[in-house]
């Protein structure tokens, strides 16, 4: 069952070791714009407004969210809900608009 | 080795392609456009007799050339292209490409003329409208500058990593034969060593992305970088200039080239070959006794507003030669001469004059005309009119 499920998360236990790259002063960046890891270090959600959240309680597991997220930053859990990995979603809001029943909203993200 | 030149009598597009050739450069992409035609043939005929072994790329178009010379330059290839005018100007996306992923191409532009009308003459035009793509950019004012700048411009390129445009005059360097004074190639090797990139597609080792993305949050900082490796090349421009002249004889360790300044009123300011015959009206006007020097300036980006400063501040009257124009303005390096002056406090007296634009002749005459005028503007402390369109038929 656990192998099953590890496939469908975005980087399985990788994810758990993933470091944000950040650049705090110029001297740190690369001389040419080119990328320095995967996206394991670089996330690529940092310019959404707004964020989708999942009431549990409406979701029927049909996954039709995890198949539309065109990131994908949609993994299923262990116990079969889904969940958004919000250090790529980027908040379009593609799987609010595809849920049969109302289970995720969009939200203004706090900054 | 003792440096003894081998002596050629050729054209400013083959002074272009032997240049390539010494430079060891390993790719070139190129599509054909007159006047630039010749120095793709020269570099074609080199690799059918067997002389070098670049690698060469018929693209269709002048886009795919930089693309094609992009993808070349960064798996770590020395790489270059030539073109002129609408050739140019089909390749701006690219040109952005080039200096923004820091790749050090060196591409010869014959300045051409920008349709309509159709013209396939000399005009400044095409090269100076891609003054903010990050690319420097080098006027050569005869066939030698042509083939030392194209070797100069490997050496500095490759140093600070930003691409370089050679600059030459159609036709009048193109296409006109002269004596060019090559390097043997053993020494041009000591002068210009392989390429070290700063990073390639081939290294499996280190692998990178180019191209990728950066979000609001990293874009600023590399602009910043690109503009602080112009501000760099300044000091590198120099130095690989100066370093050419103690090898060669040939010294470019100025980005604006002077003659006369210290006891002239006045200087004629421009780039190209048309400064070749404001250099020898000059040597005429002074026999004649007109406080007069030049200003021919090398090096248009980086802009050499230092070394502008230092003339500045030693005439009371600047006539700069547009063979451009930017529209709704001024000519170009009027334009930007000026800005540059504006916060130094050095304010002598500018004229702009517009010549030579499609290729009109500009003679030694006509400098002396110029000279006539500049010196009445000059007893009288101010300017009769600020742009000139110098042949306009009246």
């Amino acid at each position: 069952m656990r192998v099953v499920i590890e496939l469908n998360t975005l980087f399985g236990e990788k994810k758990e070791e993933a470091k944000k790259l950040v650049f705090t002063s110029i001297d740190q960046y690369p001389e040419a714009p080119v990328t320095l890891g995967t996206t394991l270090s670089n996330f690529t959600g940092d310019w959404r407004t707004f964020i989708p959240v999942i009431d549990e309680s409406k979701c029927v597991k049909c996954y039709i969210c995890w198949k539309f997220c065109p990131e994908p930053a949609i993994y299923i859990k262990e116990d079969g809900y889904v969940a958004i990995d919000y250090d790529y979603c980027k908040g379009c809001g593609i799987c609010a608009n595809e849920c049969p029943t109302n289970a995720i909203t969009m939200e203004k993200e706090e900054k | 080795m003792e440096y003894k030149p081998i002596r050629k009598v050729v054209s400013g597009n083959y002074a272009a392609a032997y240049a390539v050739k010494h430079a060891r450069v390993q790719v070139v992409a190129a599509y054909p456009i007159t006047p630039q035609t010749s120095i793709i043939e020269k570099i074609a005929e080199f690799i059918a007799n067997g002389e070098t072994d670049i690698q060469y790329v018929p693209v269709e178009s002048e886009h795919s050339a930089m693309a094609a010379t992009i993808g070349a330059s960064a798996t770590g290839a020395r790489a270059f292209t030539a073109t002129a005018a609408q050739g140019l100007a089909l390749m701006h996306e690219m040109l952005h490409w080039a200096s923004g992923a820091r790749l050090p191409i060196v591409m010869v532009d014959v300045n051409r003329a920008m349709a309509p009308p159709w013209s396939v003459w000399d005009d400044q035009t095409d090269s100076l409208a891609q003054r903010d793509t990050g690319w420097m950019q080098f006027y050569a004012e005869n066939n030698q500058e042509v083939y030392d700048g194209v070797l100069m411009s490997y050496k500095i390129a490759e140093t600070v990593n930003v691409p370089v445009m050679v600059v030459e005059s159609a036709f009048i360097l193109s296409h006109t034969y002269d004596v060019v004074e090559m390097i043997p190639q053993e020494l041009v090797d000591e002068f210009l060593p392989p390429r070290k990139p700063l990073y390639t597609l081939t290294d499996f080792d280190n692998p990178v992305s180019v191209g990728a993305l950066a979000t609001p949050n990293d874009y600023y900082e590399f602009r910043y970088k690109l503009a602080k490796a112009h501000e760099d090349a300044k000091k590198v421009i120099k130095d690989v200039g100066k370093e050419f002249g103690e090898r060669f004889g040939r010294d470019y360790s100025s980005m604006i080239e002077t003659g006369y300044i210290d006891d002239a009123d006045f200087v004629f300011m421009g780039m190209g070959s048309l400064m070749g015959t404001v250099k020898q009206a000059v040597d005429l006007l002074r026999d004649e006794g007109y406080r007069v020097g030049y200003a021919k300036v090398r090096w248009f980006r980086p802009f050499p507003k230092e070394e502008l400063e230092a003339i500045a501040e030693s005439v009371k009257g600047i006539a700069v030669l547009d063979r451009n124009f930017s529209f709704g303005q001024e000519g170009i390096l009027f334009n930007e001469a000026k800005g540059a002056l504006y916060n130094t406090g050095e304010r002598p007296l500018m004229k702009d004059y517009i010549v030579g634009l499609g290729g009109r002749d500009f003679t030694v005459p006509d400098v002396k005309a110029i000279a006539e005028n500049m010196k009445a503007i000059i007893e009288k402390g101010e300017l009769d009119r600020e742009v000139e369109w110098y042949h306009l038929k009246r």
